[in-house]
């Protein structure tokens, strides 16, 4: 059983705020089912520009509801330029601390709250999207994502950071370049990375290219989602089209547009060339979403 | 408050005329049964009487029968045992829901450079009896299959798989913790060649287990350094566990047929009175054919830690297959092996049920159970009221 907290306990079974603010001036929205927890935070701001209301609606395990909640009561009556300096760290701290495996749910906290101040700054047009490289191809954390946790918590191990943002808590595939990753931040002699560097060729046949599709898929991203019970299968290459289908857990994953598409996208990008797009094939698309076992 | 045990895969209560038989064998009679005097000598008469018992219970040779320290251990020694006595065979069968005392050490030896075959489960969690009779060659050394899963409690066609494992000569491992005390055996009749079982989950303490290897069976001792149990797992018997085990099997054996039927009437109630008060929830695995006592139950658009903690506040006890409750960041293996969507897999809840449950403490669950439902849901962005 996990050791958590009187407050944190105190914030799961009287959670404060729950809910969603009718025409919010921010909205955040991270995570998601597959990943075990995803949290819509919205606020709204008085006249002097100070939140004057915030509101979460959180799925997940106690640490994440009660993270989610303490964070709504922190960022009231703050200034935007003071809500966008809380890290992490200030509300696990907030909290009376969060078991080392439940960081992420802290984590996860200062996303949302981030993803809501782009939103508000953006005037409602942007919403929480991957930037920069994927690393972790089973939770789709970036290579900013991870650099981040690493420096905001002064982390040293590839398993800290698998707790602090999950990267590496699928497969473990991408290990090898999370310790990469680490050296790096830390400003050490950076290891040889373990997975193959990325280095793409200049100029590419249609098949030399279509085999490279066909490797990446198997070596980089098939793995993964072979881990969380499903797989995939490449249908065919038409220019920079690439078809896919998800098969097993992936085509029933209603998150999938989000995880996988994007993720593959990525992948191929990173070690094929720039120009690619993925897209699904149809009979992967018109699979019923099945919730029901039977 | 009182606790409302439903828990009973995960550990059960040691019962109390369990607890009288060991008792003695702590401060009074605690001499070495290997002992030349007789003050060691009479511990032995009592081992040899807890090896019947056990023999009993599973309708074999007592000895066929090897103490262990626990079920984990059981099945790591038939399957090492097994792959050491037959040095040219480098494949192993198993299946994909096995617990991790068995598929992690697979996995392990997968490492090694073993060809490890996982063989496939249905929506409902019933296992490709055709997949792993086409993988059966002469180049398998082992297949071990649960005889029931502890998370469904869904029941694997163990008589089937020793026979077509029985024709190609190949050594059949069953882990039958979860099964022994609620399914009847007789081995003596069956081509099942090892069987591992647990003492702490019918009734026994902790600490204890049995591995059964069959007379005939080649296999390979894993704990060496001394001529206990005959030589095939070394080290001082644990003493009061074995008797304990022993007393545990008999009453299982006592009690198994008018306990099944009076737990599998509660089991049913909750379930019942669970789906037809909570909107969004459905049970998993073959309900046609599993252990009388298992309930695994997935509500969607929540999760599982926080609906167990909600649970123990009213003093509920029950454990979940989602990523949080394990510490490790995915959902249960077999849920997803099943093909059970991550909505439902992180949501999922297992109750296993003993024989000292009541009816009032089903009824009670079925009582606090909709409102904690409710309230998680009105936290949940996935519900759109």
């Amino acid at each position: 059983m996990w050791d958590y907290s009187k407050k944190l306990k105190d914030h799961f079974f009287n959670p404060r705020n729950v809910g969603e603010i009718d025409n919010p001036d921010g909205v955040g929205e991270v995570g998601s089912l597959a990943c075990g927890d995803a949290l819509k935070l919205t606020f709204k701001l008085d006249e002097n520009k100070r939140i004057k209301d915030a509101k979460f609606k959180t799925f997940g395990c106690a640490s994440a509801i009660a993270t989610s909640s303490v964070l709504t009561e922190m960022i009231k009556g703050m200034t935007i330029e003071e809500a966008e300096k809380v890290n992490n760290k200030d509300i696990a701290d907030y909290l009376g601390g969060l078991p080392e495996q439940k960081m992420h749910c802290s984590v996860m906290g200062r996303e949302a709250l981030e993803a809501a101040i782009d939103n508000y700054r953006t005037g409602g047009k942007k919403k929480h999207e991957l930037e920069g490289k994927v690393v972790c191809t089973c939770f789709g954390v970036t290579e900013n994502e991870i650099e981040r946790v690493i420096r905001e918590n002064d982390i040293e191990t590839v398993e800290q950071v698998t707790n602090y943002c999950k990267a590496g808590g699928g497969c473990g595939g991408c290990k090898g370049e999370i310790e990469r990753i680490i050296q790096k931040v830390k400003g050490k002699k950076a290891k040889p990375a373990v997975s193959k560097s990325a280095e793409k060729p200049k100029e590419l046949t249609n098949i030399q290219k279509i085999q490279l599709v066909q490797q990446t898929i198997n070596e980089q991203i098939r793995p993964s989602l072979k881990s969380h019970g499903g797989d995939i299968e490449l249908i065919d290459v038409e220019g920079d089209k690439v078809i896919v289908a998800f098969r097993g857990m992936c085509a029933q994953c209603q998150v999938s547009e989000f995880t996988m598409k994007e993720v593959v996208e990525a992948k191929l990008k990173e070690f094929v060339t720039d120009s690619l797009y993925v897209t699904e094939a149809e009979d992967s698309l018109n699979k019923p979403h099945k919730h029901r076992s039977d | 408050m009182n606790t409302v045990y439903l828990d009973s895969n995960a550990t059960t209560k040691v019962d109390e005329e369990v607890f009288e038989e060991m008792a003695p064998y702590f401060c009074e009679l605690y001499g070495n049964p290997s002992s030349m005097h007789t003050f060691g000598g009479q511990v032995g008469k009592k081992l040899t009487q807890a090896r019947q018992r056990t023999a009993e219970l599973l309708g074999c040779l007592p000895e066929e029968i090897m103490f262990t320290g626990c079920g984990t251990e059981s099945d790591n020694t038939a399957i090492k045992g097994t792959l050491v006595a037959y040095p040219q065979k480098k494949k192993i069968i198993t299946s994909r829901v096995e617990h991790p005392a068995v598929l992690q050490v697979c996995r392990d030896l997968q490492s090694k450079g073993y060809t490890v075959v996982e063989v496939d489960v249905d929506k409902k969690g019933r296992l490709n009896v055709q997949q792993l009779e086409d993988e059966l060659d002469g180049n398998t050394a082992i297949v071990s299959i649960m005889h029931a899963n502890n998370e469904t409690g869904v029941i694997f066609p163990v008589e089937k798989i020793a026979e077509l494992t029985a024709e190609k000569g190949v050594v059949f491992h069953t882990d039958a913790v979860q099964a022994a005390g609620k399914i009847p055996m007789n081995l003596s009749d069956s081509s099942v060649n090892m069987l591992s079982l647990s003492g702490h989950k019918l009734h026994g303490p902790k600490g204890i287990g049995i591995l059964y290897v069959k007379k005939g069976t080649r296999f390979t001792p894993f704990i060496l350094g001394g001529h206990q149990e005959s030589g095939r797992r070394a080290g001082t018997e644990n003493v009061p566990g074995i008797i304990g085990l022993g007393k545990a099997c008999q009453l299982a054996k006592k009690y198994m047929e008018e306990e099944n039927r009076r737990v599998k009437n509660l089991r049913d109630r909750l379930e019942e009175g669970i789906l037809g008060n909570c909107p969004d929830c459905w049970v998993n695995g073959n309900k046609e054919n599993r252990l009388p006592n298992t309930s695994n139950i997935s509500f969607e658009y929540i999760e599982g830690e926080a609906i167990l903690l909600m649970l123990d506040q009213h003093g509920i006890c029950a454990s979940s297959g989602s990523a949080c409750t394990s510490g490790s960041l995915e959902p249960s293996h077999v849920l997803r092996a099943m093909g059970i969507p991550f909505t439902a897999a992180h949501g999922s809840i297992r109750f296993s049920l003993s024989r000292y449950n009541t009816e009032e403490q089903i009824d009670y669950t079925i009582e606090k159970m909709p409102e904690i439902i409710n309230r998680l849901r009105e936290m949940s962005p996935f519900v759109v009221k």
